[in-house]
């Protein structure tokens, strides 16, 4: 028998209810994965006990109602869990135990999952290789001295390395998109309004989204099914209806138009990656999509107005973290000097950069200059979008602009860091729902992705295409389990 | 626009970050180079755009003005690090 670790979530769900096997079979393979793999560090806290209890308990009770009916689940430390450790990558949150569990986390447990462990990120979620995580970078199974990509980089890891059969990231510029398309593992970033931010450690309020990472598209269709839907206690999640993306799922894409935004063919873009892009529009059209050349005018200006929206609206959501409610804390004379060391001791350096970048561009004076420019700039961009949206179904471009990179190769040189993420800040800034999906590798053998956008709360129309995609390109995660 | 270490130190204090010496140079630079990045927008004239304001098109939910939930106060206090029964405490703010 093949090691059902490496079966598909969707298998492992149909297996259960099938009595193929138990869940708590199921959840000792993936623990014996987990406890394994040390040296990619995927995981910040470890509920193994808990997962083998909750199994056990599933086992007996035979309740197979839910989508996800005795499937262990590891999130990323970004999600709020009752009464687990929840760090958001950052010693300031070191020791913080929530009260109360995440809305998406909570939609999981009510389909059926339960906890396996904690995921690695970087530090509040920012960063694109997972290196500003106060709990050490994350390795990339495909390779010992290569990043995962970031922020949800012990997701991915963990994902592509079969210690998860799927698990659950956040996207605030392209923090599920590009470690998936660093790991060959597919990622969906939902509408904004998708999926409720209620419990999520927040970044950026107006750019976060939760959504699914998975081994292939169907299990991403099933996972967003899970933890999509209206929330009441999220004033930004929007109310309408979700769809059954499993159902309704199919790789016929026969007059559904695909633009191609030229402004994506950037400088210095490597052969393979343009290539592949090629392979995407051919595989698109031989399931019967129409291609159209588009214009995304804008593009150029989104990275730029990205830093400092995002910036200034962390450095309003981290002005919590002040040494008093919860967290770490540091000796001061006073108040303010206790302020002043708790933040200077409990953040990273990427962290106080974008808080103080945050700061800057929302200081008096400055306001007009920068952040208002910026809003009108992220209109504009918003504008190109809707415009092609009239003419087009989806929109594909490459995921990133590189293959993994090593460790280190980036970390002193913030603005090389931030250009990673060129394909899939847009979406973001425009809320659109985007998926990454693996079309091939590189001359190095490291997997490549291929990013479809959508039209607002369209996720079946982009998930229906990278299952064309998928079915033909046949991609195969080829990994040498190198680390246990 | 280049971030000297004034700046630096200014903005550090309204963020309420302390920093060292070494900390602060380093951070003139990668602020610098970062500002130096976003200043690519000026380019574009943006004076007859009506900035962003949400991103989704769906108005806001209202809901009758009621308690839900309530008397967590032992929940609130869970994970302060230093309290005093029902209070947080921090270090003596008037003499």
């Amino acid at each position: 028998m093949t090691n059902i670790s490496e079966f598909s979530l969707t298998k492992l769900a149909s297996g259960i209810k099938k009595k193929d096997f138990t869940s708590e079979e199921v959840t000792k393979t993936f623990i014996n994965n987990s406890k394994k793999s040390k040296k990619l560090n995927a995981y910040i806290t470890e509920c193994f006990d808990d997962a083998i209890e909750s199994a056990k308990n599933f086992d007996k009770k035979k309740d197979y109602k839910g989508l996800l009916s005795g499937i262990p689940i590891a999130v990323k430390d970004l999600f709020c869990t009752k009464n687990i450790k929840t760090t958001a990558g950052s010693k300031i949150l070191h020791n913080f135990i929530p009260t109360y569990e995440s809305t998406v986390t909570n939609k999981l447990w009510s389909e059926g999952a339960f906890l396996l462990g904690k995921l690695n990120c970087d530090e509040f979620a920012m960063g694109s290789s997972n290196e500003t995580s106060f709990f050490g970078n994350v390795i990339n199974p495909f390779g010992d001295k290569l990043v995962p990509g970031g922020s949800s980089g012990g997701s991915a890891s963990a994902l592509a390395a079969d210690l998860t059969p799927g698990t659950v990231g956040t996207d605030t510029g392209g923090s599920i998109r590009q470690p998936a398309s660093f790991t060959g593992t597919v990622g969906l970033k939902p509408t904004y309004g998708r999926c409720s931010r209620w419990g999520i450690v927040a970044f950026a309020s107006s750019l976060d989204q939760a959504g699914p990472m998975t081994k292939n598209v169907e299990d991403c269709a099933l996972l967003l099914q899970a933890m999509a839907g209206y929330d009441s206690k999220d004033s930004t999640s929007v109310d309408i209806k979700v769809e059954n993306y499993s159902s309704k799922l199919t790789d016929k894409a026969k007059g559904l138009k695909i633009g191609i935004p030229k402004e994506y063919r950037v400088d210095n873009m490597p052969a393979e990656i343009d290539k592949l892009w090629k392979k995407g529009i051919d595989f698109l059209k031989d399931a019967g999509a129409i291609i159209k050349n588009i214009s995304l005018p804008h593009t150029k200006y989104a990275l730029p107005s990205y830093y400092i929206v995002a910036p200034a609206e962390a450095s309003s959501n981290l002005a919590r973290y002040d040494g008093v409610k919860y967290g770490h804390r540091s000796k001061g004379n006073n108040l303010v000097e206790m302020y002043e060391n708790t933040r200077s001791e409990g953040f990273g350096d990427e962290v106080k950069r974008r808080i103080l970048i945050g700061t800057y561009v929302l200081s008096s004076g400055y306001y007009d200059a920068y952040y208002l420019k910026a809003q009108k700039i992220r209109q504009l961009i918003k504008n190109d979008f809707d415009k092609v949206f009239y003419d087009v179904d989806a929109i594909l471009t490459p995921s990133t602009p590189s293959a993994a990179f090593k460790i280190g190769e980036k970390k002193d040189d913030p603005v090389s860091m931030y250009l990673n993420d060129i394909f899939t800040v847009p979406v973001n800034l425009a809320g659109l729902p985007a998926i990454s999906v693996p079309a091939g590798y590189d001359k190095n053998n490291l997997p490549l992705g291929l990013q479809l956008v959508g039209k607002p709360f369209d996720e079946q129309t982009i998930l229906n295409l990278a299952l064309a995609i998928e079915k033909r390109a046949n991609f195969k995660r080829k990994i040498n389990v190198w680390w246990n | 626009m280049s971030i000297d270490k004034d700046t630096v130190k200014h903005i550090s204090k309204l963020a309420r970050i302390s920093l060292d010496e070494k900390k602060i140079s380093s951070l003139s630079k990668d602020l610098s180079s970062i500002m130096k990045f976003i200043e690519k927008l000026n380019e574009l004239n943006t004076d007859k755009v009506t900035p962003l304001t949400s991103i989704i098109n769906a108005s806001l939910k209202s809901r009758e003005d009621e308690v839900k939930d309530g008397k967590i106060r032992d929940q609130i206090l869970k994970n302060s690090p230093e309290k005093n029964e029902e209070f947080f405490v921090v270090p003596k703010v008037v003499e």
